[in-house]
């Protein structure tokens, strides 16, 4: 460790410059611009910009189009996490019982999908998901099930643009279950075996109890990327039909860069901030009443 | 022990070990499945971009291209500006690599360093990563508009230049660096820039390497702030221009695959040479 005069300043600067423009300084900003009625034409001029302190916030609490977009992404929280979580627990384990050069080159096909670029697969899925010619629908005709309406039927749409980011999202989980899976001693395992228990009984009784931290860390980090669910609607839906697949960010880039309404959607950008704020304090909170092993 | 003994045991052990191995076979099983239906979309992107127009839109679907043509590449490169876009998305996977050195950098300032406010800035390095885009979404773009910058290649790569995690990343692993071996390189006349690049950078290989891969990933694939901050379409990267060939062109579904195939098996090429450095990087992702 060294005391240096300028010399670490002009390391750390450049990176802090770029933190604190854009990591930073955007709260402020957003904080400022959300009591305002900012719009294009306060962006070409600032004096067309007005106060109206928690005007936009008002506005929002009787906004039906911000309340639909709270409760999309509350559905897309319930369905989606708990969906990320069993089933990448469920692939790691299997992955590491199997153990062998087949679980190995397996491996791969798991974690594919979480490098590639969201814009390109929802064109893919979209193809699948076409009414008249995608594959799912000629599957389904096969056993007698007519023009299944993936994108377009309001309901079914949510689950189609969710499946997607399930798909998406399970890569990144399994290499995180599967490194704490590794961080578990073999002697655990096999005291339990020596005891008499079965794989099944090891799993549920040491493993799954030893993986506590791994599955608490998996579940906060699947929520805060769901409360923030955009790419998947936004390519394949646009929001739609009807607003069914609009989520909170989804609503907010509308409002901003579409409506140009600047100040209302970073009212609305710091409401989903607070709310997933909250929801991970209440997690933490939860988590440390839980036993610690 | 005498053979008695093996005897008996031999003669119950086979129904648990069979047992055992149906359990081990259908396991392999499900996980054969469970791959084949993850690549699956990937592997009916790469078909359908060799289909001609109408077979890609035929009922019942082929399986394979029945007359495989590269007519969709071509199209993509002459007829559509995927050339520029290409080369957009390479521009700014570059600018990256300058974040990739401002990370290292600010990194080695955090672990070898005393100096004053440290403490306070690393606290802001780590308080970043808890900001949500779409906080920042706005007014970063008020911000580059300020700065002139929308509209500009720098200004679609700045936002996501340098990221927290990178910085603590990197921190991390240059604590582990002795410091007799810097105080080495010092005592033999090396400057502060030459001990950087000369004995820190090379011993950080393993670290370099994972983040340059991540970085590779994200910036290839990034489309939030292209999307946002590049609006004349000789700005576009791929993942922009992709997502307007989803609007305009929605009844070509063999040219949506080409583009596709252009904008994922690169990435897919780099996973499958570096995957040692992308699960590495993924598993740390676990650590923040």
């Amino acid at each position: 460790m060294r005391r240096a005069t300028l010399v670490p300043y002009l390391f750390v600067t450049p990176a802090m410059v770029l933190l604190l423009a854009f990591g930073v300084l955007p709260i402020g900003v957003a904080a400022v611009v959300s009591t305002t009625d900012m719009n294009i034409s306060g962006l070409a001029n600032w004096s067309n910009v007005e106060f109206i302190g928690v005007g936009n916030y008002v506005a929002l609490a009787a906004d039906p189009d911000f309340w639909r977009a709270l409760g999309n992404t509350g559905l897309f929280v319930v369905v989606g996490v708990p969906a990320i979580v069993i089933l990448s627990l469920a692939v790691a384990l299997l992955l590491e019982r199997s153990g062998g050069r087949l679980a190995r080159a397996l491996r791969s096909f798991y974690f594919v999908p979480a490098v590639t670029g969201i814009v390109a697969i929802s064109l893919v899925w979209g193809y699948l998901y076409n009414t008249q010619f995608g594959l799912f629908n000629y599957l389904l005709s096969l056993v007698g099930i007519e023009q299944v309406q993936w994108l377009s039927d309001p309901w079914l749409a949510k689950f189609s643009v969710a499946l997607v980011a399930i798909w998406r999202g399970t890569g990144l989980n399994i290499i995180i279950f599967l490194a704490a899976l590794q961080g578990i001693p073999r002697e655990y395992r096999e005291a339990a075996a020596l005891d008499g228990a079965g794989e099944w009984r090891t799993t549920r009784s040491i493993v799954l109890p030893l993986l506590g931290f791994a599955i608490f860390f998996v579940t906060v980090t699947t929520t805060i990327a769901w409360l923030q669910f955009f790419d998947e609607p936004f390519v394949l839906t646009d929001g739609g039909p009807l607003g069914a697949t609009t989520s909170m960010s989804i609503f907010l880039y509308k409002e901003g860069f579409r409506l140009n309404q600047f100040g209302y959607a970073s009212a609305g950008s710091l409401v989903l901030f607070a709310i997933i704020a909250i929801i991970t304090v209440v997690q933490l909170r939860l988590r440390r009443r839980d036993v610690d092993y | 022990m005498s053979t008695t003994d093996a005897l008996p045991r031999r003669r119950i052990r086979p129904p648990e070990v069979r047992r055992r191995r149906a359990i081990s076979l259908s396991i392999g099983l499900v996980l054969l499945v469970g791959a084949l239906s993850t690549a699956f979309p990937l592997a009916w992107m790469v078909a359908g971009s060799f289909k001609p127009q109408r077979e890609a839109i035929d009922f019942p679907p082929t399986l394979l291209p029945q007359e495989p043509t590269l007519a969709n590449y071509l199209r993509l490169f002459t007829e559509l500006d995927f050339g520029r876009y290409l080369g957009n998305t390479v521009i700014i996977v570059l600018i990256g690599g300058f974040g990739l050195l401002f990370m290292a950098m600010a990194g080695y300032g955090f672990a070898k360093f005393r100096f004053r406010g440290k403490g306070a800035l690393f606290f802001l390095v780590l308080a970043t990563l808890m900001i949500p885009v779409q906080v920042t979404m706005i007014p970063t773009y008020l911000i580059l508009n300020g700065m002139k910058l929308t509209n500009t290649l720098l200004g679609v790569a700045l936002p996501t230049l340098v990221s927290g995690f990178g910085v603590f990343l990197f921190r991390q692993f240059m604590s582990t660096i002795p410091d007799e071996v810097l105080e080495a390189a010092r005592v033999d006349g090396a400057g502060e820039v030459r001990t950087f690049f000369q004995i820190v950078l090379p011993m950080s290989k393993p670290i370099l390497a994972v983040q340059a891969v991540l970085a590779f990933i994200t910036g290839w694939n990034s489309f939030l702030w292209p999307l946002i901050i590049a609006s004349d379409q000789k700005l576009y990267t791929l993942s922009v221009g992709l997502s307007l060939l989803n609007q305009q062109l929605a009844v070509d579904p063999a040219l949506q695959m080409a583009a596709a195939s252009v904008m994922v098996v690169p990435v897919l090429l780099v996973f499958v040479v570096f995957q040692r450095y992308v699960v590495q990087g993924f598993a740390l992702s676990g650590l923040k």
